[in-house]
């Protein structure tokens, strides 16, 4: 665990500088549809991120160097990314086998918080997602406050890692109501808005997806 | 002094056009969300409008019109095959494709009928598709028209604007 602890150390470095100084998350998006490209692309330059949209998950996995190249664990080298989202329903690799393929990854990679795009509100297709990792579920079209939202959950993920990590583990061992009370779940409940789902055991957003059909 | 005086008066009825031109956009523009041709996507699309992409909103527009025209032709040619050999696999996912789009710009209208659409591929109803297609022509060629008369409006209003200051 010696080298787990050394990337999470390097974690707040991933931050890409921007020019005004101040820290930029850098967030991959993955769409097919050129319409929805165009919109989380501007969605998220007007959040202050900086942004690399392509239009599948083959190119996805291209950019980040997972297509088959080898890359040293530690070799993140001059792609830096904080947050990959990618629309759920796509031709080919769909974006739940993206998610499945970054998850299996080793080192870093694994780390990337990804988050699913889905004009359906499937719930099986929900539950799916999240108990792969996925960070979390977004209902089309997506909104500025969906991508604020996000945006400082991740900025707070990236300096408070071990604190994430906690949530995590304490989400998959104990499914029961009783497990809710976890100082983290608070925080992330709090913050939820009505089109994403970060926690599958929250009823109130569960109910308010199912009043959205 | 005259000559000021003419100015002056140039200036204000100019003024008064302006005024006129922002009042017919609003109610225009109201009256698109009042029949549901826009829903609040539109608006969340305004929003991400501002002087580093002034153009935002005609841009994503017309991405859309590109797209759904394209679909409307693959759906047609999808739909013209003898009954028996429809592969409405394909055609559910061209709908899809078309929900997804007109949805993301706000396109309610035109985002309905695709969702009765769907309906009708499931079911593998010939009629029911063939119907919803002509439909989503219909609804999709007024939302184009609207749009672009929307679109026309405010370019004449930014001239309007632009011609009074000094």
């Amino acid at each position: 665990m010696a080298g787990g602890e050394v990337l999470r150390q390097n974690l707040p470095e991933k931050l890409e500088e921007s020019p005004s100084g101040a820290n930029e998350l850098h967030v991959l998006a993955v769409d097919d549809s050129l319409v929805d490209r165009k919109v989380i692309e501007r969605l998220l330059k007007i959040s202050s991120c900086k942004v690399t949209v392509v239009e599948s998950g083959t190119r996805a996995l291209q950019y980040l160097g997972l297509d088959g190249d080898k890359k040293s664990s530690i070799g993140f080298d001059s792609v830096k990314v904080n947050l990959i989202m990618t629309d759920y329903s796509m031709p080919g690799m769909t974006g739940y086998d993206l998610l499945k393929k970054i998850k299996q990854e080793s080192s870093v990679f694994r780390e990337i918080p990804v988050v699913i795009m889905s004009s359906e509100n499937i719930l099986t297709r929900i539950d799916r997602c999240l108990e792969e990792g996925a960070e979390d579920f977004l209902l089309k079209p997506v909104k500025l406050s969906d991508v604020r939202r996000l945006k400082d959950f991740i900025m707070r993920g990236e300096v408070k890692e071990g604190e994430k990590r906690c949530c995590k583990r304490s989400r998959s061992e104990d499914c029961s109501p009783s497990s809710m009370t976890h100082p983290c779940d608070s925080s992330l409940l709090s913050s939820l808005s009505s089109s994403s789902v970060l926690s599958p055991l929250s009823p109130s957003t569960l109910s308010s997806k199912k009043s959205r059909l | 002094m005259r000559e000021k005086e003419k100015e002056r008066k140039e200036e204000i009825s100019k003024m008064d056009v302006v005024t006129q031109m922002q009042r017919q956009l609003i109610q225009y523009t109201s009256s698109l969300f009042q029949e549901g041709f826009l829903d609040d996507q539109f608006n969340q699309l305004q929003q991400l409008q501002d002087e580093s992409n002034p153009e935002f909103v005609v841009e994503v527009v017309t991405l859309f019109f590109e797209d759904a025209e394209r679909l409307l032709n693959e759906l047609s040619k999808s739909l013209q095959v003898e009954q028996e050999s429809i592969d409405f696999r394909k055609v559910d996912a061209q709908v899809h494709q078309l929900k997804g789009s007109s949805s993301s710009i706000g396109a309610q209208r035109v985002q309905r009928v695709c969702i009765a659409f769907r309906n009708f591929c499931e079911q593998q109803n010939v009629e029911g598709c063939l119907k919803s297609l002509q439909e989503i022509k219909q609804e999709y060629s007024l939302v184009k028209t609207k749009l672009e008369t929307l679109f026309k409006m405010e370019k004449q209003l930014f001239a309007a604007r632009g011609s009074i200051s000094r």
